[in-house]
C-alpha cells in the first residue's frame, strides 16, 4: 500500500509547474470553492427535492415540511458536527449515540429530583452537557494517553454508557415535566423552532472553529499528518483529548435537544446514531482517513438523510425499502463527490 | 560495443509532448537508443523523466511527437503493447508480488498453461534458464518472492521483463534500493544483458554510476531533451550539471567561513543517553557553526537527533540551548527554546503534503500569527511567500499543494519552517536525500549561508562525503559512541571508515 502511495507521489513529482497555475479560470475556481466541492451532495438534495414533490406534493413542497425534515435533522446533525472534527483529526467516535442516552437519563433523573426547585430547567441544561463532556475526555485520554485505537475505546464507550444508563434509570423511561425547561426547549424564534437555531448555530460556530481558527487548523493538521504535526511543536496528544471532549460536548447538546423534543430521558435514545452520524460526515465530503474535513458537506449529509426520511414518510412506504436507499444514496454521493472534487485546501 | 555509429536506431523518439490537467509534462522529448547500449536518461526531479518513461511502457498516451521502433512509426497505448514490442520497464517501486513464488511472478499474466491448468515444471524450467541468463542461477524458481532481497527481487522483475523476448528493457532509478555490492551485481547482470543484445534505458541521478555502467546519455530538462547521445565516459561533470539545471555549478561544497572565537554556545549537550541507542553523547555548537555527525546507518546518528529535539525521552543527560536547560522528551520545549528539525522521512514526518505549501510552512507558527485563536491566513500567505522567495523555493506560489513539489524543494518548506520561527538552533536529518544532483548544490549552499547569518547547525548524513564538505566540526559515531570530534578539515573519508570500523571490531 506505501508503495502504492509512493507510485502516486513519484509520478506527481515529475509534472513540472505550469505558468498560470495560481490563476485558475472562473470555472474553475467556482467548482474549487465550496460550491463544487459540495456540487454533489446539493444535487443529490435536489434530485430528493424534485422526487418529494413529484410523489407527495404539497404535503412535500410546504414551509411547514421544511420545518420538519430540518428538526428531523438537527440532533443528528449536531452529533454529526461535533464528529466531523473528530473524523478529521483521524480518529473515529462511535460512542456519540449512546452519551447522548445517557445524557436524557442522568438529566431526566435530577430534573425529577430537583422538581421542587425553581432553578432545574438551568440543571436540565448543564447536566447533559457535562455528561457529554465527561464521556468525551475519558474516550479522548484513553485513545491519546493510553494509545488505545479509537474504535475500540469508543466502542468499550459506547456499551458502557448504554449499561450505564440503563442501571441508572431502571431501564425505565423518566418523563419530564419541568415546564421551564420545556417551554424554553419548545420555544419557537421568528416562527422557527428552537432546536433548528441550536442546529443552525452549531453548524456556524463548528465552522468558524474549523476553518478560521488553530483548533481547526490543529485538527487538519493532526489528521493529515500526526507524526509531522508533533514534530513541529504541536501538542497532538492534548489536542486530541480535546477534539473528543467537543465531540461528547455535542452530544450533549443533541441529549437536551432530545428531551425537548421528546419529553423523556431514556436508555433507548440514540440508539444506532453512531452509524448515522457516521454516514452523513463521509458522503458530506470529510475523508475518513482524516486530513480534510467540511461543515457545510456535513450539514448537506444530514439534510439529505432527513428528507429522504421524509420523502418516504409522506408516500407511506416501507422502511426497508427506505434503508435500501439509504445505502444507495450513501455509494451515489460518495461518487458524485469524487467526482466534482478537486483536491484542493482542507475545509469548507 | 557500438562498433557502428550510424546503425539504424532501435528506438527513435521525436518532439514527444504530454500534458496533464493543464500541465504540460513534456514539451517535446527526443531520445534515440541504439541496438545493445546502455543509454542513460539524466534530469533533475520534475524534468519528466518518469512521464517519459510511461509514455514508452504504454501507461500513458503522447498528446504529440513519433515513436519509431525499428524502423516502423508505432503508437504504444496499451502496456501489454509494448510488451508485444518488446519494451519492458522495470519500475522504481518494484511491481513483484511477494507471495507468490519467483516463477510465478516471472509469467504472471502469461502463465504457462494448457486449458487453464499451469504448466507447474515447464514454467519453472523456463524460469530457471531466465535466471541463468542473468547470472543467478542459484536462485530457486519455487522461492517465495517475499523472502528474497531487494536485489534478488529486481532479478525476478528484470526475468519478468526477459521473459517476453524483451529487446529494450527501461529502468527507472533500479540503484535506488541496493548497497554497493549489490549495485555492481547489477551492473554485471546489465552487462550480459547488452551483450545479449538487449539494450538498456538506464534512469539514474547518479552522475558516478552512468560513467560507469553508461554508454550514452540524453539529458531532460523542464520536458525537454536538452542534448541527445552525449558520451557516458568523456563528457565533463560540470556539463552534465549544468544542462541538467540550466546553470553553471562551480563548486558542489560552498566556502566555510570561519567561525568568531567570541561567537555564543547556542546548543550544549552534555552525557546525552537513550537506552539501547546511544550512550554519554556530548557536544556543543556556536553560533555559525555547522557540526555533523558522520556514521553508519545504525550508528544512532539519527536518534541523537530526535533525542536532542524531544522527539525521544532521554534516559540521562542534558540539553542546553542558550543557557537554559530543556524539559527532556518534550518537543514542544525545544521548538519554544529555539531548535528546529527537519526529519530524515521529510514525507511521513515532516509534511503535510496534500495542504497548501503555506501551511506547511507556518505548522509552527500559525499560532502566533492568530489573533484570539482566529487564524490571521493573509499574513501567514504572505510571510511563507517571503521565505519561499528567500530560499528561491520553487514555484513561489504558497496555494500548490506539497505533494507537487520536488523533494529539494519540499525539504526547503522545512527550511521555511524554522526561518519563520526564527530558530536558532537547526537539525538537519539527511537534508539532501531524494533531492538530485543540481538542486543539492543549493541546498548546500542555502545550509552554508543559514549557518553564516548566526544558526547554528547540526548535520547528519549518511554521504559520508556531504558531511565532511559541509561541516565545520565532524563527530564521528560508531555504535551509539561518539568515537572522534575533529575539525571537518582534518579527517577524510577514508579516516571516518577506518573509525568505524575499528570501533565495530573491537
Amino acid at each position: 500500500m506505501s508503495e502504492q502511495n509512493g507510485a502516486v507521489a513519484a509520478r506527481a513529482e515529475e509534472i513540472p509547474p505550469a505558468p498560470g497555475q495560481n490563476r485558475p479560470g472562473v470555472v474553475r475556481r467556482i467548482l474549487s470553492g465550496s460550491v463544487g466541492r459540495n456540487l454533489g451532495l446539493v444535487i443529490a438534495l435536489l434530485i430528493l427535492v424534485i422526487v418529494g414533490t413529484i410523489t407527495a406534493g404539497d404535503r412535500f413542497a410546504s414551509y411547514d415540511n421544511l420545518l420538519t425534515i430540518i428538526r428531523f435533522a438537527s440532533i443528528i446533525g449536531v452529533i454529526s458536527i461535533g464528529l466531523t472534527f473528530v473524523i478529521t483529526a483521524g480518529g473515529i467516535d462511535l460512542s456519540v449515540g449512546s452519551v447522548m442516552g445517557l445524557a436524557t437519563v442522568v438529566a431526566s433523573l435530577a430534573a425529577v429530583q430537583a422538581a421542587a426547585t425553581q432553578s432545574s430547567w438551568v440543571l436540565m441544561i448543564l447536566i447533559p452537557l457535562g455528561v457529554g463532556i465527561a464521556a468525551g475526555l475519558v474516550n479522548g485520554i484513553v485513545i491519546a494517553y493510553g494509545n488505545v485505537v479509537a474504535f475500540m475505546a469508543t466502542l468499550a464507550m459506547l456499551v458502557a454508557a448504554r449499561g450505564l444508563a440503563e442501571l441508572i434509570s431502571g431501564r425505565r423511561t423518566q418523563i419530564v415535566i419541568e415546564t421551564g425547561f420545556l417551554q424554553f426547549t419548545r420555544s419557537s424564534i421568528i416562527g422557527v423552532p428552537l432546536l433548528i437555531w441550536i442546529f443552525l448555530i452549531v453548524a456556524i460556530i463548528a465552522w468558524f472553529l474549523l476553518n478560521r481558527t488553530t483548533f481547526g487548523r490543529r485538527t487538519v493538521a493532526i489528521g493529515g499528518n500526526r507524526e509531522a504535526s508533533r514534530l513541529a511543536g504541536i501538542r497532538v496528544k492534548r489536542h486530541l483529548v480535546y477534539v473528543y471532549v467537543l465531540s461528547g460536548l455535542t452530544a450533549g447538546i443533541a441529549g437536551i435537544m432530545m428531551l425537548g423534543r421528546t419529553t423523556a430521558g431514556t436508555s433507548t435514545h440514540g440508539t444506532l446514531y453512531e452509524l448515522d452520524a457516521i454516514a452523513a460526515v463521509v458522503v458530506g465530503g470529510t475523508l475518513l482517513v482524516g486530513g480534510r474535513g467540511t461543515i457545510v458537506g456535513t450539514v448537506l449529509g444530514v439534510l439529505i438523510f432527513s428528507t429522504l426520511t421524509n420523502v418516504f414518510t409522506q408516500n407511506n412506504l416501507d422502511t426497508s425499502v427506505q434503508a435500501v436507499t439509504k445505502g444507495l444514496i450513501i455509494v451515489v454521493a460518495v461518487l458524485l463527490q469524487q467526482r466534482f472534487a478537486t483536491r484542493g485546501p482542507s475545509g469548507t | 560495443m557500438i562498433d557502428d555509429d550510424h546503425a539504424a536506431p532501435l528506438l527513435r523518439v521525436l518532439g514527444i509532448t504530454k500534458a496533464f490537467a493543464g500541465v504540460q509534462a513534456l514539451k517535446g522529448v527526443d531520445l534515440e537508443v541504439r541496438a545493445a547500449e546502455v543509454h542513460c536518461v539524466l534530469g533533475q526531479n520534475g524534468a519528466g523523466k518518469s512521464t517519459l518513461i510511461k509514455v514508452l511502457s504504454g501507461v500513458h498516451q503522447p498528446d504529440g511527437g513519433v515513436i519509431v521502433w525499428q524502423g516502423n512509426e508505432v503508437s504504444i497505448n496499451h502496456p501489454v503493447a509494448a510488451l508485444g514490442l518488446g519494451i519492458a520497464t522495470m519500475y522504481q517501486e518494484l511491481d513483484v508480488v511477494d507471495g507468490l513464488t519467483i516463477t510465478e511472478n516471472i509469467f504472471l499474466g502469461h502463465e504457462r498453461a494448457a486449458g487453464g491448468v499451469l504448466k507447474v515444471s515447464e514454467a519453472n524450467q523456463e524460469a530457471r534458464k531466465l535466471l541463468v541468463r542473468l547470472g543467478h542461477g542459484n536462485l530457486s524458481p519455487s522461492t517465495e518472492v517475499g523472502r528474497l532481497s531487494a536485489a534478488n527481487k529486481q532479478i525476478v522483475s528484470m526475468a519478468r521483463a526477459l521473459s517476453h523476448d524483451t529487446k529494450l528493457i527501461i529502468m527507472d532509478e533500479p540503484s535506488a534500493v541496493l548497497d554497493s555490492e549489490e549495485v555492481r551485481n547489477l551492473f554485471r547482470v546489465i552487462r550480459e544483458l547488452t551483450s545479449q543484445g538487449v539494450a538498456v534505458v538506464y534512469i539514474s541521478h547518479r552522475l558516478e554510476e552512468i560513467r560507469q555502467i553508461g554508454d550514452r546519455i540524453t539529458v531532460i530538462k523542464d520536458g525537454r531533451t536538452m542534448a541527445v547521445g552525449l558520451s557516458a565516459q568523456e563528457t565533463p561533470t560540470a556539463d552534465l550539471i549544468t544542462l541538467m539545471t540550466g546553470r553553471a555549478v562551480a563548486n558542489v561544497f560552498p566556502e566555510r567561513v570561519p567561525v568568531p572565537p567570541d561567537a555564543p554556545v547556542l546548543i550544549d549537550v552534555q552525557g546525552l543517553s537513550l537506552r539501547g541507542h546511544f550512550s554519554d553523547v556530548a557536544f556543543s555548537v556556536r553560533a555559525g557553526e555547522i557540526v555533523g555527525l558522520a556514521g553508519l546507518v545504525g550508528s544512532g546518528r539519527s536518534e541523537i537527533l530526535e533525542t536532542v529535539y524531544g522527539a525521544r525521552k532521554a534516559s540521562s543527560g542534558a540539553v542546553t540551548v542558550t543557557g537554559s536547560r530543556l524539559k527532556a522528551g518534550s518537543v514542544k520545549a525545544a521548538v519554544q527554546a529555539g531548535i528546529g528539525l527537519a526529519p530524515e522521512e521529510r514525507k511521513s514526518q515532516g509534511l503535510i503534503l496534500d495542504e497548501p505549501v503555506y501551511r506547511n510552512v507556518t505548522l509552527s507558527t500559525f499560532a502566533r500569527f492568530a489573533r484570539g485563536g482566529f487564524l490571521d491566513e493573509r499574513r501567514e500567505r504572505q510571510v511563507s511567500l517571503e521565505q519561499m522567495q528567500a530560499l528561491e523555493l520553487r514555484p513561489a506560489s504558497p496555494e500548490r499543494a506539497t505533494r507537487t513539489l520536488s523533494g529539494g524543494n519540499q525539504q526547503k518548506v522545512l527550511l521555511a519552517r524554522w526561518l519563520v520561527h526564527g530558530t536558532k538552533v537547526l537539525l538537519l536529518d539527511e537534508p539532501t536525500r531524494g533531492v538530485d544532483v543540481g538542486a543539492r548544490a543549493e541546498i548546500y549552499a542555502l545550509i552554508r549561508r543559514l549557518a553564516a547569518a548566526g544558526t547554528a547547525i547540526v548535520l547528519v548524513s549518511s554521504e559520508i562525503e556531504e558531511v565532511i564538505g559541509l561541516a565545520d566540526r565532524v563527530l564521528v559515531i560508531g555504535d551509539g559512541e561518539v568515537l572522534k570530534t575533529t575539525n571537518a578539515r582534518d579527517i577524510d573519508e577514508h579516516g571516518v571508515l577506518d573509525l568505524v570500523m575499528k570501533g565495530a571490531a573491537a
